[in-house]
């Protein structure tokens, strides 16, 4: 008990200081998280209410041959078993990608993926729906699958998608950016060239709450109502109407509390949808909830990235250009979500942080019998990918010139008075100043100490690493005239009302999965119109009460969103002040501003409070010509530019030569992400953005065998980092604000995610300096590291 | 969710209770303890037992005693309470440092050690520890109980001498004077099951040589103990040469597979780090004097 007194006072616990506006104030959605008043999809009961459950495919391909489901219907607590064969008499048996593909809902003629939906039962409770899942017959004929990406586009390799009309090989798509000629030409005269192949190896986002749905379609009104643990509620709605050919004013989505997304949970999933049919099949509500092994075989996967990587560089360690070639795994069929006009994302973003004289990148994408996905995952549009290729081969670069890393890209930086910088893909970073971020998180890593203690221990035969890596993002998509998902503009909304008693509700069209929005939302409403933020409700996740938008993914929230509330409390803020010089009799250019309160000038006595103002509006005040009462106002906020957050993060690690364990000693972490809306959300997402990219790089990893078995399907078999494997995190900030966002801010949501993957990498390859190592490729696990210990680090594919 | 296949549920009462309701579900029951591995294998659908016997009420299996020269550990003692003996901590110092890396805190408040060694996994930790400890398995059934050594007990992976109408009641440590034990093992994170782990004993003579050794390797293919590894520390003087050879025999007798934990040569180099790890560790906890300090590579 006398250690709890002890503990330093939390500043955030004491009402009374707590900042109306920016500032660190605890989330207002915890005491319902954390009292587990939370609500979730599978929290959701209907009455009268039954369960799907989903059979699917134990092969990677193979023909069905046939499908008996006489014995299951035979269940007496089955009320329906559906296949792909009485999907295609509702021409439901293929659903549009959101990359201008199909999938099967239901497997037809062949299953391409070991896990692919094959059937669906409704019954009464999902023990019986899983007991008649056994009940179903299926006859296979196998298939020789296709395993290795790199043999994807093989002369003799089996097609896969044979659905499509004209395709006769796997090849998906080849996508480039920037100028090869100008960079090949550089290359041709550069002193110095770095190549290496970088793997960034299929990964799951595992969130904690699986997927699921809960339909409720009413035959009467031809309503339905459509539960979904979803990302991007409104984009559903839209792409459910354009599928099941339900009128789009039928039907409300509602996305209630989710449990982690991380781009998980933007796609439409093949589950979904038999909820859906499931509920008009049967006439009464269908829950369907996916369970882990479902999750982690048959949802959207992310990265499986091979990169060829090259640096051009001077001898005294100007860095010239780069380049690369990617082959993208996409799985079975392409369902990434990113904007039309960018099948490999953003990763053309692969300049990073360095000022270049020319870039160019290719990546051919190709189907293989995996399950499909690529998504988000806190990638922020394959951001992700491409900052660990540029900041690993910073650091292969570093190697073969025998420069400190830090001191390389120290030299190579986009100078402060270069911004706003367009650089060799067509980007145009916003802001940035770069040196000031990556001199401190050196100074709070101790960085020389470090290096010194590094050489001391070496000159013992131990093993000790320091990894850096400065990332710049490019997020908060986009300008709609250049992105769109499925023809949607990536614009979002919001709507304010300012209630007659002074409280106010902030409608999004954005949907949190754990981000703090609650709180985040009203505190960017609290700013600029002076409510406290308790007295602000955030209402999102459900179409039938939210503004449109294309929801929350690819840390652009705040920057879209973000951007909406602020220009619609600046519409409230002037109409407020119309109503105020009413109410004083004076003129709107008379009044002045200061936080919550129009006054008159020189005379600051004088004045009307939001809350006055509010009352006058909706009272019985003579309002001003052209304003018909009430306080509210809509915006959608379609932004002019993408925000580009950067950091520079620092990791230490121990290396148990004789087991190849690596310990993960210490990371520092310095986050710029423009104007800081409440530090303590910002420093939890860098938190478990961190642990997220320590996972990533030391253990996580979907593996297949040759037949295409999936070998990540539990979590004893894909690993997720615990409290153990890693350390206290050490974060810093600096503040470069955005200059064309409405309050500067640019978004966190993924920064630790792209950033701290290289830094641990590089750590680990530092410390296996002594033997010659330049490279390994993720997850450095004991024996991928003793192997590159023994010079044959080998790829994860 | 997960959902196990449709079975019933009985709760026994004491040892004589389990076994009569084992004899009357016949051979389709199975009884629970912690349920960390059987319940995992049920929900997956890989077990499908018509009945579950839960002995969790049974008292009388859960005990740690010291009787004479013998540490008596009842089946249904939890991993977490063999990791908070401190007893056990002094005498059998292996049984720590393997409790320590079995699971996570969860898993180890339920876990036992009946329950360990009756499921037989070849990455199980105990199986190997009961081994380099030379204990004792007493297995209990209607015409009464049989002692019997690991050799008899553990026939290989998933499989044990205790037949599906018995119970694993008892597990029987002898206790040896100067001796020292450990066991380390790799994971790929806490709370993974082993890519390889090593277990030593070292039992030592007046003169400071060794009188009696054992060691035991998990999830490296090897059942039983590491037999020429041991024979060439004894008469010895505990050292890093006769460590190493040690080392290099225990790598030859196993025999492991590769999977995601590692390739077969990466387990073969633990089983040879490992066992000069443990051998170290023994040695000190012995009480053998310092020994030439290099370290493993
Ligand atoms: C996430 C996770 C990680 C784990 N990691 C490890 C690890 O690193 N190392 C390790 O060694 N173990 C590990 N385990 C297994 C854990 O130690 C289990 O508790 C143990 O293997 C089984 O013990 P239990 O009491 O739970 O047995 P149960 O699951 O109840 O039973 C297992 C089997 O033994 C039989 N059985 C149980 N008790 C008796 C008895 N008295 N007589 C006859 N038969 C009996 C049951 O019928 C069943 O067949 C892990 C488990 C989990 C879930």
């Amino acid at each position: 008990m006398t250690e709890l007194a002890e503990r330093p006072a939390n500043p955030a616990a004491t009402a009374a200081d707590r900042p109306i506006g920016f500032g660190r104030i605890q989330r207002k959605e915890d005491p319902r998280f954390v009292r587990g008043r939370g609500r979730y999809v599978d929290d959701i009961v209907l009455p009268g209410m039954l369960h799907g459950a989903i059979l699917r495919s134990p092969m990677a391909h193979a023909r069905l041959v046939s499908i008996d489901t006489t014995e299951a219907l035979a269940h007496p607590k089955v009320h329906a078993v559906i296949t792909g064969r009485d999907l295609e008499g509702l021409n439901l048996a293929w659903a549009p990608t959101l990359s201008a593909d199909v999938q099967a809902v239901l497997a037809t003629a062949k299953v391409r993926f070991q896990g692919q939906e094959v059937a669906f039962v409704v019954a009464d409770d999902r023990y019986a729906a899983r007991d008649a899942l056994e009940l179903i017959d299926v006859e296979y004929e196998e298939l020789p699958p296709v395993v290795d990406v790199r043999r994807a586009l093989d002369p003799g390799a089996p097609v896969i998608r044979d659905d499509k009309e004209g395709q006769t090989d796997n090849h998906i798509f080849d996508w480039e950016a920037g100028d090869r000629a100008e960079t090949d030409a550089v290359f041709a005269a550069a002193e110095v060239v770095v190549s290496e192949e970088v793997v960034y190896p299929r990964v799951h986002p595992a969130p904690m709450e699986t997927c699921g749905a809960v339909a409720d379609y009413d035959p009467v009104d031809g309503k339905l109502t459509l539960y979904e643990t979803t990302q991007a509620p409104h984009a559903h709605r839209t792409l459910f109407a354009m599928v099941a050919g339900i009128p789009e004013h039928k039907i409300r989505v509602i996305s209630p509390d989710i449990g982690g997304g991380f781009g998980n949970k933007v796609g439409i999933y093949p589950g979904y949808i038999l909820a859906v049919v499931g509920s008009i099949v049967t006439g009464r509500p269908v829950k369907w909830m996916e369970d882990r092994s479902e999750n982690l075989m048959s949802t959207s996967f992310a990265r499986d990235y091979v990169m060829r990587g090259e640096v051009a560089a001077t001898r005294d360690g100007k860095i010239l250009a780069v380049r690369t070639q990617v082959l993208a795994d996409h799985g079975a069929f392409n369902a990434t979500a990113q904007p039309t006009k960018y099948p490999a994302g953003f990763f053309s973003i692969f300049t990073g942080s360095y000022d270049l004289q020319a870039a160019h990148c290719s990546v051919t994408g190709v189907y293989t019998n995996k399950a499909p996905g690529g998504v988000a995952y806190a990638c922020s549009f394959r951001v992700t990918e491409a900052v660990y290729l540029v900041e690993r081969m910073v650091d292969v670069l570093a190697a073969e010139l025998e420069m400190d890393p830090a001191e390389l890209r120290l030299r190579n930086f986009i100078r402060p008075e270069q911004f706003p910088y367009k650089n060799k893909t067509g980007w145009e970073y916003d802001s940035g100043d770069y040196e000031p971020t990556m001199q401190l998180a050196l100074r709070m890593a101790g960085y020389e100490e470090l290096r010194r203690e590094q050489a001391e221990k070496r000159s013992r035969g131990e093993l000790m690493g320091i990894g850096l890596s400065f990332f710049t993002e490019t997020v908060g998509a986009g300008p709609r005239k250049h992105m769109d998902i499925v023809g949607l503009g990536m614009a979002d909304g919001a709507e304010v009302r300012v209630h007659p008693t002074g409280k106010a509700v902030v409608r999004l069209s954005v949907q949190s999965q754990g981000q703090g929005h609650e709180t985040t939302f009203a505190q960017i409403l609290a700013e600029e119109l002076g409510i406290p933020p308790e007295d602000i409700d955030v209402v999102h996740g459900d179409t039938d009460q939210t503004p449109f938008g294309l929801g929350t993914y690819g840390s652009r929230s705040t920057p879209v969103s973000g951007g909406a509330v602020a220009l619609a409390a600046r519409k409230v803020k002037e109409k407020a002040r119309a109503i105020a010089a009413a109410m004083l009799e004076t003129r709107p250019e008379d009044l002045e501003w200061e936080k919550g309160r129009w006054y008159v000038k020189g005379d600051p006595g004088v004045g009307k409070t939001i809350a006055e103002i509010a009352l006058g509006a909706h009272g019985t005040v003579e309002l001003p010509e052209g304003i018909d009462g009430n306080l509210d106002a809509e915006v959608t906020y379609d932004p002019p530019n993408l925000t580009f957050p950067f950091g520079a993060y620092v990791c230490v690690v121990d290396v148990d030569r004789g087991t190849g364990k690596v310990h993960v000693r210490r990371f520092v972490a310095v986050d710029d992400c423009g104007t800081r809306i409440n530090p303590m959300i910002i420093e939890g997402q860098v938190h478990g953005g961190l642990a997220d990219g320590v996972g990533m790089a030391l253990m996580e990893f979907i593996g297949f065998d040759e037949q295409g078995n999936n070998l990540g399907g539990s979590f004893m078999d894909y690993l997720i980092p615990t409290a153990m494997e890693v350390p206290d995190w050490e974060t810093g900030h600096t503040v470069t604000p955005s200059p064309h966002h409405p309050i500067g801010a640019k978004g966190i949501g993924e920064s630790a995610t792209v950033g701290s993957p290289p830094a641990v990498v590089n750590a680990v390859v530092d410390a296996l300096a002594p033997f010659g190592v330049r490279h390994m490729d993720m997850p450095c696990t004991p024996a991928r590291v003793w192997e590159a210990m023994q010079g044959r680090p080998t790829p994860p594919i | 969710m997960q959902v196990p296949a449709p079975f019933d549920y009985v709760r026994a009462t004491s040892v004589a209770d389990a076994l009569d309701l084992l004899e009357r579900h016949g051979p389709e029951s199975r009884v629970v303890a912690g349920g960390h591995s059987l319940l995992p294998m049920m929900k997956l659908r890989l077990a499908r037992p018509e009945w579950l016997i839960d002995i969790n009420d049974v008292a009388e299996l859960d005990h740690v005693t010291r009787d004479g020269d013998w540490l008596r550990v009842g089946a249904l003692t939890r991993h977490a309470t063999l990791l908070s003996s401190a007893l056990v901590g002094e005498l059998f110092p292996i049984v720590h440092d393997a409790e320590r890396v079995i699971a996570d805190p969860v898993v180890r408040n339920r876990g036992t050690i009946g329950g360990s060694l009756g499921q037989a996994d070849p990455a199980e930790d105990l199986t190997t520890v009961c081994d380099v400890l030379r204990a004792r398995v007493v297995v209990t059934g209607r015409a009464g109980e049989r002692v019997i050594g690991m050799d008899e007990f553990h026939r290989g992976p998933y499989e044990t001498a205790c037949e599906q109408s018995e119970l694993i009641t008892e597990v029987r440590f002898p206790i040896r004077p100067r001796s020292g034990s450990a066991y380390e093992k790799v994971e790929r994170r806490v709370g993974d099951w082993a890519v390889a782990a090593a277990g030593a004993l070292l039992v030592l003579a007046d003169d400071g040589t060794v009188a009696d050794a054992t060691i035991g390797l998990t999830a490296l293919g090897l059942e039983g103990c590491a037999v020429d590894a041991a024979a060439v520390l004894l008469g010895a003087h505990p050292s890093e040469e006769v460590f190493a050879e040690a080392g290099r025999l225990a790598a030859a007798a196993s025999s492991p597979v590769e999977d995601q934990r590692g390739p077969v040569d990466y387990k073969r180099h633990l089983a040879d780090e490992l066992t000069r790890r443990v051998l170290r560790s023994a040695a000190t906890r012995a009480g053998a004097g310092v020994l030439t300090a290099t370290t493993g590579g």
